[in-house]
């Protein structure tokens, strides 16, 4: 009787991956130590990284393994606008917009804010309309003015909390004619639509291995090959030096593993969740008349349904479904356990009341139609409980 | 019954919601965000506002094996307890946040939401009971052990609330039983420290605190009841009556005894002091009173009663009536300490009858030193 409908926040493991990943779990020895056993773990890592290069579209010596998404966007961000910089000093601008994750959000925050006065990046936010997206002429029109000055862009490739999909290759194809290298989160993308390195332009890629059904604390950044980057930690030069620490070899071969199926049945899955979706949707239209669907118009995932229920507040409404036993999210930051209001919402032009009216139902691989029935079963109670909470705030 | 558990994160209400589970009852685990920038870890005696106590209150939780989750009132706490907390103190009065927090979020905002999302009550680790009268009415009682006894902070609910409030550790508990049953049920928070200072004031600064929130100092005159000017204060909302540390007039009265602040006079900005005697009350009045349960049947002659007038005061033999439309509460032997905005909370027996909050006090000795303030400044 529970259901699972978060899988933007983390997707259970799949059963082959956590069997493949508890056996490796048990290998002795260290992937760089010279000796037998580490040869034996090494070999895991290397076919681990081939497996994924063949899968995201990139040369396997452009994968550098990473404890996951946060840290693969600050050394994408901070390695590359440092070295940037280092080349010629007048790169300081970085192009991204206000509704990034904030592990890419926070780094930029944190480069406009630390260091020297001369040295701090100056932020150019791109503006969102109410679908979610930015104007690709107000990016050429600044990359023809400015393009000296800008060190990197960053754009994720779909956003985590509403699901919509930005147009990266477009975005590529701009930056490229200016000589701006682009960086591109795409842990909320990979596995739900095709993401391909190579075809895309991009020149630094992050994804993860637990929203894809890998485990926690292992993720990749795609670096293309003629990208320099600082590090962002020290130690024994693991990773082309840019990722010291010993490398996970469980980690990194149950990731490739979980790639390759989702790239395998993405297809399939796309198509099921895209039915599922529409259901979800008509339904939830049919219960609550006024729910608005964020970014209905836009592209987004098959994968991510974002709802506004007018004078409804989220987080009581999350409440109410996880005591029927249905697990679904705000899709904002949380702070302590307190749900703020989403800076997605925020930054797409919804006032602070509106950003905290959502709700996120996301799929992943093992999510049946039984879910999405169980979820619009417990909808109307929850909804109306979540309406009265709200009148008594 | 559905239960709402309010867990600060310390031991009373860990133990309590314990209690709740055990008693068979649905019970989900709620904390209260109130501060909009919370601390990271605890510091002191403040206890339920930092990150730290709000993972302790989960952690309690996990043990109880009941779900948890964190409401955020930061909004309504600001608006409600701390600005009323700022505004009282420039009007010159002497607030109990606590009483405001328990009568405008815990029993008001957080149970209208609990009932809304369709909980039956709310539980909190407070020490009092609930008992019921032989016409199967509600009663709040003071907590058999008197040391911790919290009903004077309960004395703002009503009849309707109570019916909605559930408090475990009222009849039997102890505090270091409490301690050993969190010990026992493996509960981290058994060796928490208690909480005694204001959540929401860094620790020991109220005075500083208040003139930052104020916008500054604004120099005033310190006087005594003769209107002898015998210093300069910064801000006469910085003071609270009865208080003798800080005045910094730096000479003793002639007769050598400490001087006290008898009366603010936030019009003036003036603060009177005088001798410790000259505290002494007789009388209090309020306007903002209220009926804890079912009110008393016959209110406008005087009755006897029992009234408290701080947290953890002494209860002093009164009468009380409510003489057109404030509660009127004539104490047998004079008492010191007691000030406007305090809550004079009414006992009979160890029932909570109602409370006031304090408008206004009448001297046993002087007259109305307010009036006395303002003349005086007139006159200068």
């Amino acid at each position: 009787m529970a259901v699972y409908l978060d899988h933007a926040a983390t997707s259970p493991i799949r059963p082959e991956v956590l069997l493949r990943y508890t056996a490796d779990l048990a290998l002795v020895g260290n992937p760089s130590s010279v000796h037998g056993f580490g040869q034996r773990a090494r070999m895991v890592v290397e076919d681990a990284r081939e497996k994924l290069a063949a899968t995201i579209g990139c040369h396997r010596s452009e994968v550098i393994f990473t404890s996951g998404g946060t840290e693969a966007d600050n050394l994408a961000i901070k390695g590359l606008y440092w070295s940037r910089f280092k080349a010629d000093n007048r790169r300081r601008i970085i192009i991204s917009t206000a509704a990034e994750h904030h592990a890419v959000l926070d780094a930029l925050e944190w480069l406009e804010s630390h260091g020297p006065e001369d040295h701090r990046a100056e932020l150019h936010l791109l503006e969102l309309d109410a679908n979610g997206n930015f104007d690709l002429s107000e990016l050429e029109n600044f990359l023809t003015e400015r393009a000296d000055e800008v060190a990197l862009i960053s754009l994720m490739w779909a956003n985590n909390e509403t699901g919509v999909v930005s147009p990266i290759a477009k975005v590529c194809q701009i930056a490229r004619e200016h000589g701006v290298p682009v960086h591109s989160d795409a842990v909320a993308a990979f596995g739900h639509v095709p993401v391909h390195f190579a075809g895309s332009g991009l020149s630094l890629l992050t994804i993860t291995a637990h929203k894809i059904g890998g485990p926690v604390g292992v993720g990749a950044l795609i670096v293309s090959r003629d990208i320099e980057l600082v590090p962002v930690s020290h130690g024994g030069g693991h990773e082309r030096k840019l990722r010291s620490g010993t490398l996970n070899a469980a980690g990194a071969g149950a990731f490739a593993l979980a790639a390759s199926e989702v790239r395998a049945t993405l297809t399939e899955r796309a198509e099921r969740d895209a039915a599922l979706k529409a259901t979800l949707l008509a339904a939830v239209k049919e219960i609550v008349p006024t729910a608005q669907i964020t970014a209905e118009n836009a592209e987004t995932l098959p994968s991510t349904v974002h709802i506004r229920f007018t004078d409804c507040p989220g987080d009581s409404l999350l409440v109410l479904l996880d005591l029927k036993g249905i697990a679904v999210s705000t899709g904002s930051a949380c702070q302590a356990g307190v749900i703020n209001a989403s800076h997605v919402m925020l930054a797409m032009g919804r006032d602070e009341n509106a950003a905290s009216e959502c709700i996120r139902v996301s799929f992943g691989y093992n999510t049946t139609e039984g879910d999405i029935e169980e979820f619009l079963a417990a909808l109307p109670a929850a909804y109306a409980g979540a309406r009265k909470a709200g009148e008594a705030r | 019954m559905k239960v709402l558990a309010a867990m600060s994160g310390g031991v009373d209400s860990a133990v309590a919601a314990a209690r709740a589970v055990e008693a068979g009852h649905e019970v989900v685990g709620v904390h209260l965000a109130l501060s909009r920038n919370a601390g990271t870890l605890r510091t002191g005696s403040r206890g339920c506002c930092t990150i730290e106590d709000s993972m302790d209150a989960q952690r309690a939780c996990n043990v109880l094996g009941i779900p948890y989750y964190v409401w955020d009132f930061s909004d309504r706490f600001k608006e409600q307890v701390v600005d009323d907390f700022i505004a009282e103190y420039q009007a010159g009065r002497t607030p109990n946040p606590c009483m405001r927090c328990n009568e405008r979020i815990k029993f008001a905002a957080l149970l209208e939401k609990a009932l809304a999302m369709g909980f039956d009550a709310v539980c909190t680790g407070h020490y009092a009971s609930l008992l019921t009268d032989d016409a199967g009415n509600l009663e709040l009682h003071r907590s058999n052990e008197m040391a911790k006894d919290q009903s004077y902070v309960l004395g703002v609910l009503t009849a309707e609330q109570l019916s909605h409030s559930m408090f475990p550790l009222g009849k039997e508990a102890s505090k270091a039983d409490v301690r050993a049953e969190a010990d026992r049920r493996g509960l981290a928070v058994a060796n928490k420290p208690d909480s005694y200072d204001i959540c929401f004031i860094p620790e020991g600064d109220t005075q500083d605190w208040i003139t930052e929130k104020v916008g500054g100092k604004v120099p005033g005159q310190i006087i005594d009841v003769d209107g002898n000017v015998l210093g300069k204060h910064e801000g006469s909302f910085g003071y609270t009556v009865g208080q003798r540390k800080g005045l910094r007039i730096g000479k003793p009265a002639p007769d050598g005894n400490p001087r006290y602040v008898l009366s603010i006079s936030p019009k003036t900005n003036t603060v009177v002091v005088g001798p410790q005697a000259a505290l002494a009350v007789s009388e209090l009045a309020g306007t903002r009173f209220s009926w804890c349960g079912v009110a008393p049947s016959q209110v406008n002659e005087f009755f006897d009663i029992g009234v408290q007038v701080r947290a953890h005061g002494e209860e002093v033999a009164a009468q009380a009536a409510v003489i057109g439309g404030e509660l009127v509460i004539r104490v047998k032997e004079p008492i010191i300490g007691v000030a406007p905005g305090q809550t004079a909370v009414l006992y009979v027996g160890s029932r909570v009858l109602g409370q006031t909050t304090i408008d206004r006090t009448v001297s046993a000795v002087a007259g109305d030193l307010e009036a006395l303030a303002e003349n005086i400044a007139a006159g200068a």
